[in-house]
């Protein structure tokens, strides 16, 4: 689903996010991205979703080379990518049920399908309820299932999450982790880049290490010698 | 097909009133930016109209072209009499019209003001005067016409008693040109303010992107092309040179029947059917029109320009 061969990325002013990457995800896998704050984490996720550019190396999504996706065709390849941000991300002057909604807009569903599958991926996240309501009148944790909610909403077949449980408390971040791996167990390749140690360590999926923009551990790789 | 048609419309449509009902949660604002561009419009278009009307009555003088024949003062009223039976039987000559010198004067009198001090006068210092009225102004075309007029002044300038004969057509000439001068100058006034209104447009609609421009990343981020992104933008647009043709309208419209009565008073005193005409339906449909464009191409060049700029990081 995933695959970085020997990827880099050199920011203007010649600071390395990212150096010489190698891993490869399959479909439906959950993995844990970690490391210090500035290891080059956000970094990996944005070359994911072409926000960034590799400066060298290969980044393969779904099959398809990201090198070669022009700047026209980058809105599509999103639309593949549900995005899970820390501060959520939210259009506060919109309703939660407009929020979730936005991907289904741009992508120019019916009205009828939108309240469908709105209302579907709401359920998913236990926030059927807060429909009418608007951003500001939630918790962080009811936010950020909001954002996952909108993430889902048009069935994409990669997660990618940047520090989803950064401003929630122990609770709240295992029932987000929770709500991630229902997810993958329907087969939705999930990375979430995260650096609650202690959290991920309890939970057993594959943990990606970067440290100074390499990767230095993979415990996956670990597993088979 | 159809399908896809209907939801494309729809879309289309959704954001048409998507983009009023922002527009109209600040209505102060946006009236203000309309009013600009409403003045802006409000300049040429009147001016036009005002010059629509001055073609209007200097057509009606054009047809009314005369030769005054300036009798010489030695001429008797019955030699006057014989020229004029001569001239009416003239073919290029549709009618005549004897003013005496007595005639003259009294009219002089009346018109002029100068009544009291023309009586200081011991003698009549007016000629007698022929009004003929070309036959030929009805028909063919104005430059042949006027070569004909031309040709009939010279024939009368030979006549006996006729001191000078003289066409009423200098100033309808001067007239023409000084049209010609304000014409162009409404063009010009037209193409200037149609870039201020641009501009303005242009500027409004680059503030409104970036007072939004969290909301343009994260559609960015979740998937929405540039031509999703550019769509309010561009209705935005359509409505401010809407509502700033739909002010313009109604400032001319004010302002011309403000206008017309002193202008109706006035050229009743010409003695002229003349009747003002506010604005015609193509005039309105050509402002209108106008300032539709105008607020779409402004914000299409604001979009154009600064969409690009916003990229998630």
């Amino acid at each position: 689903m995933i695959r970085f061969s020997h990827a880099s990325k050199r920011y203007p002013g010649g600071f390395d996010a990212l150096q010489d990457i190698n891993f490869h995800m399959s479909p439906g896998e959950m993995a844990f991205l970690t490391g210090h704050s500035g290891a080059g984490k956000s970094t990996l996720l944005k070359l994911i979703a072409l926000i960034e550019r590799a400066s060298r190396g290969q980044v393969i999504v779904n099959g398809q080379n990201l090198a070669k996706i022009s700047r026209r065709k980058i809105p599509f390849h999103r639309r593949n990518v549900g995005m899970i941000f820390q501060d959520h991300q939210l259009l506060f002057d919109r309703t939660v049920f407009d929020n979730v909604a936005l991907p289904l807009v741009i992508s120019g569903l019916s009205h009828n399908e939108i309240g469908k599958k709105v209302r579907a991926s709401l359920d998913m996240v236990g926030l059927l309820s807060k429909e009418r309501a608007y951003p500001i009148t939630l918790s962080g944790g009811e936010q950020q299932r909001v954002g996952i909610a909108r993430a889902v909403v048009n069935k994409p077949a990669l997660l990618l999450a940047d520090e989803p449980t950064g401003n929630l408390d122990p609770e709240l971040s295992r029932e987000i982790m929770s709500i991630f791996e229902q997810f993958s167990q329907v087969g939705v390749t999930v990375l979430i880049a995260s650096h609650d140690i202690d959290l991920i360590n309890h939970l057993p999926y594959r943990i990606l290490t970067l440290k100074n923009a390499r990767l230095s551990h993979d415990s996956a790789v670990v597993a088979q010698p | 097909m159809i399908n896809w048609m209907q939801t494309y419309l729809l879309r289309h449509l959704q954001v048409f009133f998507y983009s009023l009902g922002q527009l109209m949660r600040s209505p102060f604002s946006m009236l203000m930016t309309s009013a600009v561009i409403g003045i802006a419009l409000a300049l040429p278009t009147g001016l036009h109209i005002i010059l629509k009307n001055m073609q209007t009555i200097s057509g009606d003088i054009d047809s009314a072209a005369q030769i005054s024949l300036f009798l010489k003062k030695s001429t008797s009223d019955t030699q006057a009499q014989q020229l004029i039976t001569q001239l009416k039987a003239m073919p290029q000559i549709n009618n005549v019209q004897y003013v005496s010198r007595q005639q003259a004067l009294a009219e002089f009198k009346r018109l002029s003001g100068f009544g009291d001090a023309l009586k200081a006068l011991e003698k009549n210092p007016l000629p007698a005067v022929i009004v003929v009225q070309p036959s030929i102004s009805q028909a063919g075309g104005a430059i042949s016409n006027s070569r004909a007029t031309e040709l009939l002044v010279e024939q009368l300038q030979a006549k006996p008693y006729v001191d000078i004969a003289q066409l009423d057509m200098q100033w309808i000439k001067r007239l023409y040109s000084i049209m010609d001068i304000i014409r162009r100058g409404v063009i010009i006034l037209s193409g200037l303010l149609a870039l201020a209104v641009l501009l303005v447009v242009g500027n409004t609609i680059r503030l409104a992107i970036q007072n939004r421009r969290d909301e343009i990343v994260i559609i960015k981020l979740i998937g929405g092309t540039d031509r999703f992104i550019r769509r309010p933008f561009l209705y935005t647009g359509f409505w401010y040179g809407l509502f700033g043709g739909l002010i313009a309208l109604f400032l001319v419209i004010s302002s011309l029947l403000l206008l017309s009565g002193p202008i109706e008073a006035l050229t009743q005193s010409y003695e002229s059917e003349f009747s003002m005409q506010i604005i015609d339906f193509n005039s309105t449909l050509w402002l209108l029109g106008g300032s539709i464009l105008l607020g779409l191409a402004g914000s299409w060049l604001a979009v154009e320009r600064h969409l690009r700029e916003i990229e998630p990081t």
